[in-house]
């Protein structure tokens, strides 16, 4: 049976994993390479990699974090952040990444999309959106809006209809960030992640909001998340992959339990 | 050990290549030297995107020399669409024939409720005599994503089930294939790519 995947998401700044609530207030919370092997062994399924710095000198400190983390790890690895053009993509495929996300450069040039996909397969595109609901909206959910700038600038297109238009460009999975829920250990969206997996034939991986078991119970049932993301609720030794599936386990949700 | 690994231009292979080299083999990459491939030791054909890219073997002459590795003994593995080419081939590109070692036809996952293409973890129902899968569990999972597969057949080695049944893994003789990535598949599929370098021709003769 295929299993409900529970990807651990390091954000990383300056070549080290930090997390902050929306991007502010940053704590460090280690180096890349470790926690990555770390999730690993403790049965994460996949690891995404978030450069938060994506600033031109910051490229070549994420090339090498990439190396170093990709070198001893045997899960699917993807890497996002500053991905802008196919080339870009060429270097952390290069460097040793599975996949690539791309957000904010592919909302301005959706080609990309279908660059990346023809050289590197569409199992390899990853198609990060941040939504808002649209409280104005008569349907919040269905009116959500992508957003851009870490949620702070209005990207003009709606969640649905964005979803679908990467699907048919060759992306191979979306990547749903909640902005509403992101950091508030509330519960994902479940309406929204349930609308945008109802869109698409490709997988949806939930984001934003993680905070207990039930609310991986309640994405991966009501909201039909093929996977879900999560990363402070790892840190700091909160919870463990393992601990995480040994409880999604018990509550009849299909996981892979680590070795 | 030196293993041979065929680059058809479909996808990055540094994966494959990395957890070669973490089990202590030594891969050489080749697109088409044909000299290195009559003198290989084994084969790895890596494989991710569309079958219409397998027809860049036919071109460079790489499926005759990979044919003629094959007869002479030389332990061959497909993975994901390097089985698919094992087979006679593959409605994804109808007009491109595979290699034709195991003679049915990989066909797309029917129109269901399930989404298109398989991406995750998903069990192994492994058979009997399986040496590519020697030591595995029943029931250990591996990292898929495909939307064609072949079908359960004489030669199958492993069944995995998404909407129906298929084959996720294949082996006759020093032929093998999976459907799965081992190299993603943490060390589950670091064994298995593991039973492959250990496995010695000889023992075929048995």
């Amino acid at each position: 049976m295929l299993t409900k995947r529970i990807i651990a998401c390091l954000d990383v700044h300056g070549g080290r994993v930090v997390k902050g609530v929306q991007f502010v207030d940053l704590v460090d919370a280690g180096d890349p390479a470790t926690q990555a092997a770390r999730h690993a062994r403790e049965g994460a399924d996949e690891i995404v990699l978030l450069d938060i710095t994506a600033t031109h000198e910051g490229r070549q400190t994420l090339l090498d974090t990439v190396r170093r983390t990709a070198r001893e790890l045997f899960v699917p690895f993807c890497v996002g952040g500053g991905i802008r053009t196919a080339d870009d993509a060429e270097q952390v495929f290069d460097a040793g990444a599975d996949k690539v996300s791309v957000n904010s450069a592919a909302l301005a040039n959706p080609a990309l999309i279908d660059a990346i996909g023809r050289s590197f397969g569409a199992q390899a595109v990853v198609v990060a959106i941040d939504a808002r609901r649209d409280p104005e909206a008569a349907d919040a959910v269905r009116d959500a809006q992508v957003f851009v700038q870490g949620g702070r600038k209005p990207a003009g297109r709606r969640v649905v209809e964005w979803a679908r238009e990467a699907e048919a460009r060759g992306a191979g999975e979306i990547l749903l960030t909640s902005m509403d829920a992101d950091g508030t250990r509330a519960g994902f969206d479940c309406e929204l992640t349930a609308a945008v997996s109802a869109a698409v034939n490709i997988p949806v991986i939930a984001s934003g909001g993680a905070g207990r078991v039930e609310h991986f119970v309640d994405v991966f049932g009501r909201g039909k998340a093929d996977a879900a993301l999560a990363a402070s609720i790892f840190h700091f030794g909160v919870s463990s992959a393992r601990s995480l599936k040994e409880d999604l386990t018990r509550a009849g949700v299909s996981v892979r339990l680590p070795c | 050990m030196r293993v041979t690994v065929i680059d058809y231009k479909a996808g990055n292979l540094t994966s494959v290549v990395k957890a070669l080299r973490h089990l202590g083999a030594e891969p050489e990459v080749t697109d088409g030297d044909l000299p290195l491939v009559e003198r290989a030791e084994r084969i790895v054909l890596p494989g991710v995107g569309h079958f219409a890219a397998t027809e860049r073997l036919d071109a460079t002459g790489l499926t005759g020399a990979i044919r003629a590795a094959i007869a002479r003994g030389v332990p061959f593995l497909g993975i994901c669409v390097g089985m698919q080419w094992l087979y006679a081939g593959s409605s994804e590109a109808p007009q491109q024939p595979g290699l034709g070692h195991f003679t049915e036809a990989c066909t797309r996952f029917p129109e269901c409720e399930e989404k298109v293409p398989h991406v995750g973890w998903n069990s192994l129902e492994v058979r009997d005599g399986s040496r590519l899968l020697a030591g595995i569990e029943q029931g250990a999972h591996v990292y898929f994503t495909h939307s064609y597969r072949a079908p359960v057949s004489g030669d199958t080695a492993a069944v995995t089930s998404y909407i129906e049944p298929f084959a996720a893994a294949v082996e006759r003789g020093n032929v093998m294939g999976v459907q799965f990535h081992p190299e993603k598949s943490g060390t589950t599929g670091l064994k298995i790519l593991g039973n492959f370098l250990a496995w010695q021709p000889k023992e075929a003769a048995c």
